[in-house]
């Protein structure tokens, strides 16, 4: 080996050797850092497709919490009827009335007063990184102002880059308080010479929603001109409901909450809906549709958009019909057993990885029925004759001029600007996946920029790995500012400054210092970690279907690696590559085979160790909790945690037969009383829950297995 | 189900991890994470020679799995591309090792991995000195990375 006083040919074998050497080692690192990629995509599939299947979850459901907002919001139709502002405002500043409220004077956190000045934004930030918390009074005050605040705006905001240099648009905080403070520490406060813009979604899955909304309506009251807010999906009681921001306010505010509730439903409804940046550039949180209509949008009245959940929908089968007589289609009802194909036919998740056109027709068809089924079954259940309102097709919603446009088309207005994501592909389709909204591909942008002289779009809506990310030829950004979304480690978050010549320039960050303190291996270990977690949960939580999904192809107890990745995704449907990712979630014999049993029995003992509970109804659980925990807190319409016997019975009725589980009426008395609620017969989340597994262990199946033994780990 | 027939279903799904608009390409410069992670150790001058057969007669800069599978299926099935055993990777290490000291300087480093071999491109290079350089020595002792570079072959 080559020492420097060595002979030239010593020397000129060194060389050789040295690059021989560095090939090697070369090919090796490639190999090595191909592996990470590979594992850094399936790790990001794994997490969009479990969230694609939530969001699945609520489509089915979507119908019957409709129905139930219904059914259990009072006077729900005189409500539809009168004009929302007037009469209802008045009761509702009595209902939060907070100038009586006492603020006591141990409470050593911010005392806001009116109108706010800058001072007062920095003194929150500065109780908020102190872990404190506003007094419910100040934080309904506040909001009394942001509404009256918001009423003046107009549904779509005009910003000029040439009173502010720049302007700085951020997309998706979803509760992360933290993400807020990073991008303040970057790039400023907001101030007469920092314009922001905040693209929505500012609430849910992060625990500190509530703070987030705080900080952004103070910088907008004090600084009016240069803090711009849109609204997001998100800025929506029923999807807080499911995502968590209704469970935050209320564990924060014990006695206030659904006070503040209350109020927030009506400042989000007044959010504005899209920013303009020097008429040039659009910002809106989802999308586009191809009839997305500027001048009717400025016109809207926006604020009678309450939630998606009781907006019209658009009636798919029309839809449905259109798309195939434009692809030559027969319009013949599809077979049970194709509607089973078509059903494990159409894997992909998010537009990006949308199937071809034809799958994507037969799942929505699939998804239409089986929610129709449920509904009929529903109604003739509880007798309940549900007179049918007119519902506009989507041909002739399309055929209507602005001026004749009745509420439903300008609801699906609003609908489009909030849920749309962009595909590659040109068109435009319904977004089932959301339930609300489309998919518009790049046509549909490139008439948009055409029609209104814009020169790019700017949305959020969906996590990016990098916080941002171009399509459409670089004419939709998105732009998404929660960083480690997923996980710590998973995706940066990223916000956007424009100036006058609209160049955009990105700044990423991701907000957690161990994130930054890990090499490029431990974090994508980290963040695959998390992601088979839940994926064990998840295929956990379908043990019945797995298992007789095995059995079909061997009764002996083995099948072939092969038959595994097939059976699973054949149950699962989540599209994920299973032959990838099998390493992580197999260990097969030398032979290459898999004893199922033991693998589904291994499963379980994991999820088992986590939760003291019975196999058989803890799968049951698993898979319908969110869904139970939103129905509870739809039925629970005062926020008391409390839920009446009456109510119970009747949503229990609904709820059963919507999955499948038959119960006569005596069934239900003697389970209600089976339960320990107490004597004014309320019933709370908890023994909500434990209503649904004893109702699980006394249908005939469960009878068979020994009896469970109360946990005090309740879920 | 046929050995055959396992082995594109396997290249099918790492391709389609890569595959952005679902519509069966990926971009070229992609293939080489595809080749790699699906068990093989090519070196980049055979990768340009996989390359060549997978394009289009005008490259388009990117890559259909129509092409791509049938290359691939042999490549796996001959069992191209094969890694040299870990002890020779060792030795390789040990070749540039000149002083013998268990530990390679981060000068040594960037010098042989961006100017002999293949040389690396300076985000390889950055990558590769991140996760193996000792901060506080600013040296790769060679031994504890090449634990991290040995992976289980799927």
């Amino acid at each position: 080996m080559g020492h420097s006083h060595c002979s030239s040919a010593c020397r000129f074998r060194f060389c050789a050797l040295a690059f021989k050497a560095a090939v090697l080692i070369q090919r090796w690192y490639r190999r090595y850092v191909a592996r990470l990629e590979m594992r850094r995509r399936c790790t990001w599939r794994i997490f969009q497709s479990i969230e694609y299947a939530c969001e699945q979850d609520q489509i089915k459901l979507h119908n019957f919490f409709s129905y139930l907002m219904d059914r259990f919001t009072p006077s729900s139709s005189k409500e539809r009827k009168l004009p929302h502002a007037f009469c209802r405002y008045a009761e509702l500043e009595k209902y939060c009335d907070y100038e009586s409220m006492e603020v006591p004077d141990s409470y050593v956190g911010p005392r806001l007063s009116f109108p706010l000045l800058p001072d007062h934004a920095t003194a929150l930030l500065e109780a908020f990184k102190q872990k404190q918390q506003l007094h419910a009074r100040y934080v309904l005050n506040l909001l009394h102002e942001t509404r009256k605040h918001l009423k003046q705006l107009p549904n779509i905001s005009h910003v000029s880059t040439c009173y502010s240099e720049e302007v700085t648009v951020c997309g998706d905080l979803h509760g992360q308080l933290d993400d807020l403070f990073l991008i303040f520490y970057k790039n400023g406060l907001p101030s007469p010479s920092k314009t922001y813009v905040f693209n929505g979604d500012f609430v849910d899955r992060g625990k500190q929603s509530l703070e987030i909304l705080i900080v952004l309506f103070t910088f907008l009251l004090v600084y009016p001109n240069e803090v711009h807010l849109n609204r997001g999906n998100h800025e929506d009681h029923m999807v807080n409901l499911r995502y968590g921001f209704t469970k935050e306010v209320m564990q924060k505010y014990k006695v206030h909450g659904r006070k503040i509730l209350k109020m927030i439903q009506n400042v989000f409804c007044w959010l504005p809906l899209a920013t303009l940046i020097d008429e040039k550039v659009l910002i809106i949180h989802g999308g586009i549709s191809d009839t997305t209509d500027l001048d009717m949008l400025e016109k809207i009245q926006r604020h009678k958009f309450i939630s998606v959940l009781r907006g019209k929908k658009r009636k798919e089968s029309n839809r449905n019909v259109e798309i195939q007589e434009i692809n030559g289609e027969d319009k013949a009802q599809a077979s049970p057993a194709e509607q089973d194909g078509a059903a494990s036919a159409c894997p992909q998740s998010r537009a990006a990885q949308a199937p071809s056109m034809a799958n994507r027709l037969e799942f929505s068809r699939w998804v239409r029925q089986t929610v129709q089924e449920q509904i009929e079954r529903c109604r003739r259940l509880v007798d309940v004759s549900e007179s049918e309102e007119e519902e506009l097709t989507y041909s002739s919603l399309v055929s209507m001029t602005d001026l004749d446009a009745p509420e439903s088309f300008r609801s699906l207005q609003i609908l489009d600007i909030l849920w749309s994501d962009p595909m590659p592909q040109e068109g435009c389709r319904e977004n089932t996946v959301r339930g609300g909204g489309c998919y518009f591909g790049p046509d549909v942008t490139e008439k948009i920029l055409k029609k209104y002289s814009l020169q790019f779009l700017i949305r959020s809506h969906e996590c990016k790995q990098e916080g941002y990310e171009f399509c459409h030829n670089r004419k939709v950004l998105t732009i998404f500012s929660a960083s480690n979304y997923y996980e710590i480690g998973s995706n940066r978050g990223a916000y956007v400054k424009l100036g006058p010549d609209l160049v955009p320039h990105f700044v990423q960050y991701q907000a957690n210092k161990t994130a930054h303190t890990l090499t490029m291996t431990q974090r994508i270990s980290r963040v695959e970690e998390s992601a088979f977690r839940a994926l064990r949960e998840k295929l956990f939580a379908h043990t019945s279907a797995l298992s007789s999904a095995f059995k079909a192809y061997d009764k002996e107890g083995r099948i072939t690696l092969s038959t595994w990745a097939t059976a699973v995704e054949s149950v699962l449907r989540l599209g994920l590559p299973w032959r990838m990712l099998r390493p992580q979630l197999v260990r097969s014999a030398a032979d290459g085979t898999l004893e199922y049993q033991s693998w589904l029995e291994d499963l379980a003992m994991e999820q088992r160790s986590r939760e003291h509970i019975q196999s058989g109804l803890l799968e049951v659980i698993y898979r319908n909790r969110s869904n139970l925990e939103t129905i509870f807190r739809i039925i629970d319409r005062d926020h008391s945690g409390l839920i009446s016997f009456e109510e119970f019975h009747q949503t229990w009725k609904l709820f059963s037969s919507h999955m499948n589980i038959e119960l006569t009426d005596d069934g239900i008395s003697d389970l209600v009383r089976s339960i320990d609620f107490n004597k004014d017969g309320n019933i709370d989340f908890n023994e909500f829950l434990e209503a649904f597994r004893l109702v699980k262990q006394s249908t005939p199946a469960a009878r068979a297995k020994p009896p469970r033994s109360h946990d005090a780990n309740r879920i | 189900m046929g050995l055959i027939a396992e082995i594109e279903k396997k290249i099918t799904e790492a391709f389609e991890v890569f595959d952005h608009e679902c519509n069966q390409t990926v971009d070229v410069r992609e293939i080489g994470s595809i080749v790699r992670s699906l068990g093989c150790y090519p070196t980049e001058a055979q990768l340009h020679e996989l390359l060549a057969e997978v394009e289009e007669e005008e490259p388009t800069g990117y890559i259909h799995l129509q092409k791509f599978l049938p290359v691939m299926t042999r490549v796996l099935v001959e069992r191209s591309y094969q890694p040299t055993p870990e002890d020779v990777l060792l030795h390789a290490f040990e070749a540039l090792d000149v002083n013998k000291c268990g530990y390679l300087t981060k000068e040594e480093l960037v010098k042989y991995m961006t100017e002999e071999g293949e040389p690396f491109t300076q985000e390889e290079m950055e990558d590769m000195l991140s996760a193996a350089l000792d901060p506080e020595t600013n040296t790769m002792r060679y031994k504890d990375y090449i634990t991290l570079m040995i992976v289980d072959d799927v």
